[in-house]
């Protein structure tokens, strides 16, 4: 038992080691980091993160990133609802092709749509605002949702629906006060899937904003071009982008197998 | 069977609205610019397949194109094994499960152009902690900006401990919807380990490997901001895979035909490759 424990422990081993050396970073001088080689932060400082903290192009490109992503996160999962409903209980012309259609979109290389999503969102004079990104981002979110939320819709009995139109329940009350708890799992972890793209997405997301809108990627490489090779702040500003993707996995976490698996288990 | 009701387009019908503008506008404006040159001041004229011609006759689509199959099929050769190892290996109830889960889940969470900045920073000789460990404690001459072998192992590395966990918590999802019963009975057969992987598990994860496998595709096949943020496509041109050769030519340049060709190209080989592994899944679901 002891043995095979070994290959979990080295393999968290691996993940951590990059993510402390960045956090490790974070605390240094830049004189320390470029002097040259040391394991702990000889002189500990938090200059790096109080930088961050008051300076507004940089705590903007967070709260930037966040707004786009909530917005992202409803909309997809809205609109995934019904159209996961429609797959998993009926059959109708073309759901097939459809279906695959629908993923088809999270097949496509970001880099395909940049310059054409510019001209899109220019056009409707949506360019640089957090709509803009959210709207773009549903590209392969709502896929994602539609097909994890279908997988753990279908894990739910017909009978269900059947004995609460027997009852007397009309669509949107049955949808809502019964079908909704049930899935509740499916729900959550689709919430999760699309606010971990729409988070780590970065391409889509510079490209179709300027000031306004600025993610925190952004600002990221912009500042470390512009100020220079200042890598504490490049590392504290990276070591802040994985607290909200931590806080989040947290709640799923009973779930998060599952709901990788896109509940087809 | 599901019954046919064909109001259930009804329920369809914003994802279809959604996803069409999303996917349909940009995408005929792709198609658009692929048949047409031109010289600026908004003129264009028409050009017919010419730019998917030369784009499939050039060198550097065909380098660049080499190098993504070799970097896809690497990935798929280290990460899917060493899922597979790692969530056999994993324990199925306990405390440490949430915890194990989490952390393996944390890399799949951090911005993709954090996690280039995030291995460049580990890396640098000198001051990164991987970099100064093979040059000054072992010696080894590592480093990524010269030689290509090293940039190209270090974009390797970084794709597995980016994504090999999604590879662990799909296995482990099918692992663990294994019911006892199963493993007392091979237990009571007599069944060596290598019988229990092959005839009991090996099944039980066919479909979660499919998902694990299309996903892995997809997405290292497409990837483009780690690489782009460690490496910049070099030294020379050793990294540069497909997506980044397309936002050079058409970010950079600003060649909208030639790109545009090659955007489609690039498309329909990932959609080929994907709708056969799509066939294959839905088969499983269909029995």
């Amino acid at each position: 038992m002891k043995k095979r424990s070994l290959i979990p422990i080295l393999y968290i081993a691996f993940l951590m080691l990059p993510i402390y050396w960045l956090v490790a970073m974070s605390f240094k001088t830049t004189n320390e980091i470029l002097s040259g080689f040391s394991l702990f932060p000889q002189t500990f400082t938090l200059e790096n993160y109080i930088t961050i903290f008051t300076d507004p192009t940089w705590y903007w490109g967070y709260i930037n990133s966040i707004i786009y992503v909530t917005i992202n996160t409803v909309l997809s999962v809205c609109v995934a609802l019904p159209a996961a409903y429609a797959f998993s209980r009926y059959r109708f012309l073309g759901d097939k092709q459809l279906f695959f259609w629908l993923l088809t979109n999270r097949m496509a290389p970001a880099a395909v749509f940049a310059l054409p999503f510019f001209q899109l969102y220019s056009s409707i004079g949506l360019f640089d605002t957090h709509l803009a990104v959210a709207l773009a981002h549903t590209l392969f979110n709502v896929p994602l949702a539609v097909w994890i939320l279908e997988g753990f819709m279908r894990g739910i009995p017909k009978e269900l629906d059947e004995t609460a139109y027997v009852d007397g329940y009309s669509f949107p009350r049955f949808f809502v006060t019964i079908f909704l708890p049930n899935i509740k799992a499916g729900v959550g972890v689709a919430a999760f899937f699309c606010f971990m793209f729409s988070w780590v997405e970065m391409l889509l997301a510079k490209t179709l904003t300027a000031v306004e809108a600025k993610p925190i990627a952004a600002v990221m490489t912009r500042t470390a071009s512009s100020a220079g090779y200042e890598l504490g702040l490049l590392a504290a500003a990276g070591t802040l982008t994985i607290i909200p993707g931590a806080i989040v996995i947290w709640f799923v976490r009973n779930y998060i197998a599952r709901g990788f698996a896109m509940g087809r288990v | 069977m599901r019954p046919e009701n064909q109001k259930a387009w009804f329920f369809v019908l914003p994802v279809l609205a959604l996803v069409a503008f999303n996917a349909l506008v940009p995408m005929m404006t792709v198609v658009n610019y692929s048949v047409q040159e031109t010289f600026g001041n908004n003129q264009f004229f028409w050009e017919g397949l010419g730019w998917f011609e030369q784009i499939l006759r050039s060198d550097r689509f065909q380098a660049a194109l080499g190098r993504q199959f070799l970097f896809t099929f690497l990935i798929l050769l280290i990460e899917v094994p060493l899922g597979i190892v790692v969530a056999l290996s994993m324990p199925r109830k306990g405390f440490w499960v949430p915890v194990c889960l989490v952390l393996m889940a944390l890399p799949m969470l951090i911005p993709w152009n954090v996690v280039g900045s995030m291995w460049n920073i580990f890396t640098l000789p000198k001051i990164g902690l991987l970099g100064y460990f093979l040059n000054d404690v072992l010696g080894i001459n590592y480093d990524m900006t010269q030689q290509p072998l090293s940039a190209w192992i270090t974009v390797i590395v970084m794709d597995v401990w980016h994504w090999t966990s999604l590879v662990v918590l799909l296995c482990y999802a099918g692992l663990v919807s294994i019911p006892d019963a199963y493993y007392q009975a091979a237990k009571i057969d007599g069944a060596s380990p290598w019988s229990v992987f092959r005839y009991i598990q090996l099944p039980k994860m066919k479909t979660v490997l499919t998902i694990a496998v299309l996903l892995r595709f997809m997405d290292s096949f497409n990837i483009y901001t780690e690489p782009f943020v460690l490496t910049g496509g070099g030294p020379g041109n050793s990294t540069t895979l497909l997506s980044i050769d397309l936002v050079k030519i058409a970010l950079g340049q600003f060649d909208l035909g030639p790109a545009a060709a090659m955007s489609l190209i690039y498309f329909a080989i990932t959609l080929l490759v994907s709708w056969v592994f799509y066939t294959l899944m839905t088969k499983d679901d269909a029995q």
